[in-house]
């Protein structure tokens, strides 16, 4: 393939062909000689006491080779199992607190020697020669609990005399972030328009198709122990091991190989990772655990999971005058991602100027599953709050949805733009992208054709959302490039990409600018041994803050080709341009050469004098500021009034993630981000009954959208680049789900708006939908 | 427990294992056979990642024991093409981006492969019917069905199994 | 996901297969296995033998023609949907067939295991109920005739003894060439009937002169509409007509189903909306 542009051109994917023949390594996929097998007992209490464990009947079990418990492990762990990566998100404001309102954070163990506090949790490991033998053996481990009164709605959890689930823990309560700005009562008072409503955002479940998996085993090279997880962030998992070990991180390695989707719960080290590491340590042979589904819909993070109250004032015209939130985060029954609070408040007024707020994130501790990052984490939130609220401005002032969102957006002369809650959105030209895809769905039209249709007793629904998110976290990160002395290159990055294609980007990225053969070049990622120490691949920050880094690389790896090309060009390093792959003199093209010509002479000893041997370097990009993408999505639906039934019509996606270099790409996670988020407006949603009990804990209960689901997506762009990094660009990864909950949820309400209502929780089932019609109707 | 004998030909080539009756065949594949591009990905038969060609039709290798496979003939992704060479089907997943982290993906070509079996020229809500037990959670399913589009004119076209490096490239 | 371990047997004939069914009581039967397998992977059932009589010869084959039916109880679901004398005499076979699981599920899944599993979310028991099929089982006594109104009695029950085999499924003559339609509210998750509605109608003119109805998903078992049926024979078959059986849907289905997603009063609303649906397509 010769392309004189890699950069900005669709390539198919370096990363195909070992997946789609099936060749790739996924953590089971690893055939490791005296392989031993792990499988969890768990709690089938909400909260209990731990009052005894008789481990005898499963060892005498056929092929059981060991069973742990809690106390087992505190004896193999040095330190408490740390589920927040302290220092390591850089958003971690609670924690600074140190008056006597602070909020404690309580520690934890990969097994909890005395209480459980969630169905699922780990009570106790069995090891055993196979994998079935293993499970078998489970129901031969006997728990004694105590039983405990379990907390399962958040409200109650943090009433006084409600159950609690830590001793030091006020209240339940996780975690709080709050802004009060301006005069929000007066504000109210002097509304023309003023309301107030209540929002869940469900409680849903990232569930990548590949369920969690951990193989760990000694290794002698290391002195240590190399384990092999499904996970996002293989160094933040080395480094937790390593000090939960007692090991020096040199000692250990963690290879996230072939990871089938992430989606945020792969973040971080589960008691799993901790529990896998600590039995091959312990029993020095390799051993493996791969989680199954229903144990996924136990066990893994659950996210989004909140509830919000709002009241909103707005002038006639439908700006925004005053906006006033008090939400409740259910974060489960242990800490993790806490900043998921942080995320949905920093946001709190999205692409509008708002002098007015008063804005309050509360999080409590419940006996139910963690709650944590998932696609978007804590921004879906906020975008899914406002878009609600400005369609209802638009219904209580009658008002055009698009108008209201025009009125209040930052306009764009106004930015670089400080919000009320600090941070600085770098670039944006909101109405543009609302202009467009208004533009792309013939927006006057359809409305006159859903006018049209309701005289015939068909309900379309119109929905918009205009949204902007914050992302490409730091706080920094790595990148190698060595071009290797036959001039092929191999890059090496602290990201751990699972699906989105970064070998392929960062392949495109080295052609252009250091002149690489796009498709010799290697991008290694995921292998703590190799790649330089990095934050994984999350929060949109793959190209905005990986990229980046690579850019480092690449700059110094060109400058350096060019003094070397310049010296065998005998001329000037000025006047050495790289031009379609060569480096060539400044107006004489006859005169180049290629990066193979410069690598052979960078591994010699045939050098110009002050260049020392060899075509390499590790660079690291400190991330400046956030970058915040932007967009409008419309979404056109038709609800079935008599079954509650929504169908999906049109779905029209404008997105500014700055300057794009693989569109297929781009796309693509466009079209998986959309997928997640109208699954959350339309079907998903995790259910716990009042015991502490999932009853949507397999995929027949779950509904992940399907293929039947969905129309063409028809996804669209405008550019609007950023300087916070050399390729102008802004994250992609979560956009498309921010922007597509508010905008099918906005899109269903607007069918319902003959019968009144307003609103209605997501997700919008047809039962919930049918009952609105029929109590609007009687 | 006792064991059973299960003759199976996977991919061309006939073996014959005791198995333990419960052994269920995508364990049979990947354990006993190491054939581990076919994947499981739930425990219910939702998911569809364990996908495999039963005597040329899909089949969810989760939900079959391997001695009821006995005596049949299995395709995994594995021996879909000649080794080094990519399925026309493969090349146009490849072509239209039709996935992202990989996971689905050997089942999804599966079921491509069954489907256009019976069905060589599909129109789009049929495709997305027929996928209907194939979750991917990454793609939104639109290059997916895009992708199996394309792999329906490919093979209208005449194409074959190609090369790797051939079919490399833009 | 891993089954309790259990014997396996694989009869070559029925009587086989029932000789092994009256030696072992905990035995099952197993044919395609999708409904029975995940419920054993989740470890909701451990039977201590399967007899796999998916590959018994008698269980297969598939006659059809405007004077009746007679379906082999192993005959899949894929395989009803491309009999084309089956798609012309009885036509909602077909598309229902279309309706289950996925294609991996309609190539395995088999008539006589759904009929005899007899999920309360199915869809060929709704469809079997309209076409008035009756099944032949055949047990240590030898083979006996059961109505399919006589089959279902229960939440995953029938009147099959344990030892008994359904063999083949007869759709009568009376069915053939009736008016059919079958009309599904599909879990989002599962795929299963949250509600189903088949009918079956025969007409002089316009005028109904016998209606089948078969509803599932909502009820504790498949069961039929008798006050709807009873609404429409006789009358002219307008939309009027046809709403007001359908609201006669629910009457007599007993306590119906309703979980997180579907409560039971909004299945009762489905099976309406759904019965007015098929009537509506079958008749008009």
């Amino acid at each position: 393939m010769v392309l004189s542009r890699y950069v900005g051109a669709s390539v198919k994917r370096k990363e195909d062909p070992r997946l789609i023949t099936g060749s790739s390594t996924y953590v089971d996929d690893l055939k490791i000689p005296g392989l031993a097998h792990v499988a969890i007992v768990r709690s089938p209490y909400a909260h209990a006491d731990i009052t005894g464990i008789d481990k005898s009947a499963a060892l005498a079990q056929p092929g059981v080779l060991a069973v742990y418990t809690g106390e087992d492990l505190a004896k193999i762990l040095k330190n408490d199992y740390p589920i927040i990566p302290e220092g390591d998100t850089g958003h971690s404001h609670y924690k600074d607190r140190d008056d006597e309102d602070a909020i404690v954070v309580p520690k934890n163990r990969p097994i909890e020697t005395r209480r459980v506090r969630y169905v699922g949790e780990p009570v106790a490991a069995v090891v055993a020669e196979t994998s079935a033998a293993a499970n078998d053996a489970t129901a031969y481990v006997e728990v004694s609990y105590k039983e405990l009164d379990a907390v399962i709605d958040p409200y109650e959890a943090r009433e006084d005399g409600a159950p609690q689930l830590y001793d030091k823990v006020k209240n339940n309560i996780s975690v709080r972030e709050e802004t009060v700005h301006g005069d929000v009562a007066s504000a109210l008072n002097d509304a023309a328009i003023r309301f107030e409503v209540k929002i869940r955002s469900p409680r849903c479940h990232p569930a990548p198709m590949e369920g969690r998996a951990i193989l760990a085993q000694p290794d002698p090279i290391l002195r240590g122990l190399t384990f092999w997880s499904s996970t996002q962030a293989p160094h933040w998992n080395r480094n937790e091991i390593a000090a939960s070990l007692g090991l020096s991180q040199t000692q250990v390695r963690c290879i996230a190989p072939e990871v089938g989707g992430g989606f945020g719960c792969k973040i971080g080290g589960y008691p799993e990772d901790f529990i896998v590491c600590a039995i091959a340590w312990d029993m020095k042979r390799p051993v493996k655990w791969i989680e199954s589904r229903s144990e996924n819909f136990l066990a893994t993070n659950h996210g989004r999971n909140q509830w919000a109250e709002f009241e909103v004032g707005a002038d006639a015209n439908g700006r925004m005058t005053a906006l006033k939130a008090r939400i409740l985060l259910d974060s489960g029954a242990y800490p993790k991602a806490l900043d998921l609070a942080w995320a949905t408040w920093v946001m709190s007024a999205g692409p509008y100027l708002v002098d007015n707020l008063d804005y309050v994130v509360e999080g409590v501790y419940t006996n139910t599953m963690a709650n944590g990052a998932y696609r978007g984490a804590g921004r879906p939130e906020a975008a899914f709050y406002l878009e609600r609220l400005m369609d209802l401005i638009a219904d209580k002032g009658g008002l055009d949805p698009t108008e209201v969102r025009r009125v209040n957006f930052i306009p764009p002369e106004q930015f670089p733009f400080e919000t009320l809650t600090g941070e600085v959105y770098d670039t944006g030209e909101y109405a543009k992208a609302l202009d467009h895809a208004m533009e792309v769905i013939d927006y006057k039209t359809l409305r006159q054709e859903q006018a049209r249709l309701r005289e015939e007793g068909r309900y379309l629904g119109i929905g918009v959302a205009s949204y902007v998110e914050i992302c490409g976290f730091g706080p920094y990160e790595s990148s190698t490039v060595r071009v290797e002395p036959s001039g092929q290159v191999s890059i090496f990055t602290g990201i751990s990409p699972h699906g989105q294609g970064q070998e392929t980007t960062f392949s495109q990225m080295a052609a252009d600018y250091i002149g690489a053969d796009f498709e010799a070049v290697v991008v290694h990622h995921g292998d703590t041994a190799t790649t330089p120490q990095g934050n994984g691949t999350m929060g949109s920050r793959g190209l905005a803050v990986g990229g980046a880094a690579l850019m480092m690389s690449l700059d110094k790896i060109r400058e350096k080709a060019s003094r070397i090309a310049a010296y065998i060009l005998e001329a000037s390093a000025e006047d050495i341009e790289l031009v379609d792959g060569r480096y060539q003199v400044k107006g004489v093209p006859g005169r180049g050469v290629t990066l193979q010509d410069i690598a052979d002479k960078a591994y010699s000893d045939d050098l110009p004098e002050g260049v020392d041997p060899g075509l390499d370097t590790t660079d690291f990009f400190r991330v400046p500021e956030e970058t915040f993408p932007f967009g409008t999505h419309i979404a056109v639906v038709e609800v079935s009034p008599d079954t509650g039934e929504t169908t999906i019509v049109r779905y029209v996606s404008v997105d500014d993630c700055g300057n794009i270099i693989s569109p297929n790409l781009v796309t693509g996670q466009v079209h998986g981000g959309l997928a997640q988020g109208i699954g959350q407006a339309l079907w998903e949603e995790l259910h716990y009954d009042n015991n502490g009990e999932l009853i949507t804990a397999t995929l027949t209960d779950y509904a992940l959208p399907k293929a039947g689901f969905f129309p063409e997506f028809e996804s669209h762009h405008t550019t609007t680049t950023t300087y916070l990094n050399p390729m102008g660009a802004k994250g992609i990864g979560e956009a498309a789900t921010i922007g597509s909950t508010p905008a099918t949820a906005n899109a269903v309400l607007d069918a319902l708006e003959p019968w009144g209502i307003h609103h209605l929780d997501t997700p919008l089932t047809p039962e919930k939908v049918w009952r609105a019609i029929s109590e609007a109707s009687a | 427990m006792s064991t059973v004998s299960v003759t199976i030909t996977v991919n061309g080539k006939t073996q014959t294992a005791e198995v333990e009756p419960r052994t269920l065949l995508v364990q049979y594949l990947r354990d006993n056979l190491g054939l581990t591009g076919t994947h499981t990905g739930c425990d219910t038969s939702q998911c569809g990642a364990c996908t495999v060609l039963v005597d040329g039709v899909s089949a969810k290798s989760c939900t079959v024991l391997a001695v009821q496979a006995d005596g049949s003939s299995v395709t995994t992704i594995e021996g879909f093409a000649p080794f080094g060479t990519l399925h026309p089907i493969q090349q146009a997943f490849w072509e239209e981006h039709g996935l992202q982290c990989g996971y689905c993906t050997p089942g999804m070509i599966m079921t491509t492969a069954s489907l256009l079996a019976r069905n060589p020229d599909p129109t789009e809500e049929e495709i997305r019917h027929e996928l209907h037990g194939n979750l991917c959670r990454c793609t939104g399913y639109h290059t997916i069905v895009n992708a199996v589009r394309k792999s329906a004119e490919l093979l209208a076209s005449g194409a074959e199994p190609a090369p790797i490096d051939q079919v490399a490239g833009n | 996901m891993y089954p309790e371990q259990f014997e396996y047997q694989r009869p070559s004939s029925v009587s086989e297969a029932i000789g092994l069914l009256t030696a072992n009581p905990d035995a099952k039967i197993i044919a395609g296995g999708h409904s029975l397998l995940p419920a054993m992977k989740m470890r909701l059932a451990a039977p201590a033998a399967l007899v796999d009589i998916a590959r018994i010869p008698e269980l297969k084959g598939i006659s059809a023609s405007g004077d009746g039916a007679t379906i082999g109880a192993g005959a899949t679901y894929r395989e009803l949907m491309d009999d084309a004398a089956l798609a012309a005499a009885y036509p909602v076979v077909a598309e229902t067939c279309d309706k289950v699981g996925d294609p991996a599920v309609r190539s395995r899944g088999t008539l006589g295991g759904s009929l005899a599993h007899v999920d309360p979310a199915a869809d060929l028991t709704a469809v079997m109920l309209a076409l008035g099929a009756s099944v032949t089982a055949t047990g240590p006594n030898g083979a006996r005739t059961i109505g399919i109104d006589d089959l279902f009695v229960g939440l995953l029950t029938t009147t099959l003894e344990p030892d008994e085999i359904i063999t083949s499924i007869s759709l009568p003559a009376s069915s053939a060439g009736t008016k059919q339609a079958y009309e599904k509210h599909s879990h989002p998750a599962s795929g299963y009937a949250v509600a189903g509605v088949a009918v079956a109608l025969q007409v002089d003119g316009t005028t109904c002169t016998s209606a089948r109805i078969g509803v599932t998903g909502a009820p504790e078992y498949a069961m039929r509409a008798t006050a709807a049926e009873d609404a429409l024979v006789g009358k002219e078959l307008t939309a009027e007509t046809i709403a007001a059986a359908a609201e006669k849907a629910t009457e007599g289905l007993g306590e119906l189903n309703g979980d997180v997603y579907a409560s039971a009063e909004y299945r009762a609303h489905l099976v309406k909306v759904l019965t007015r649906r098929a009537l509506t397509r079958a008749a008009l």
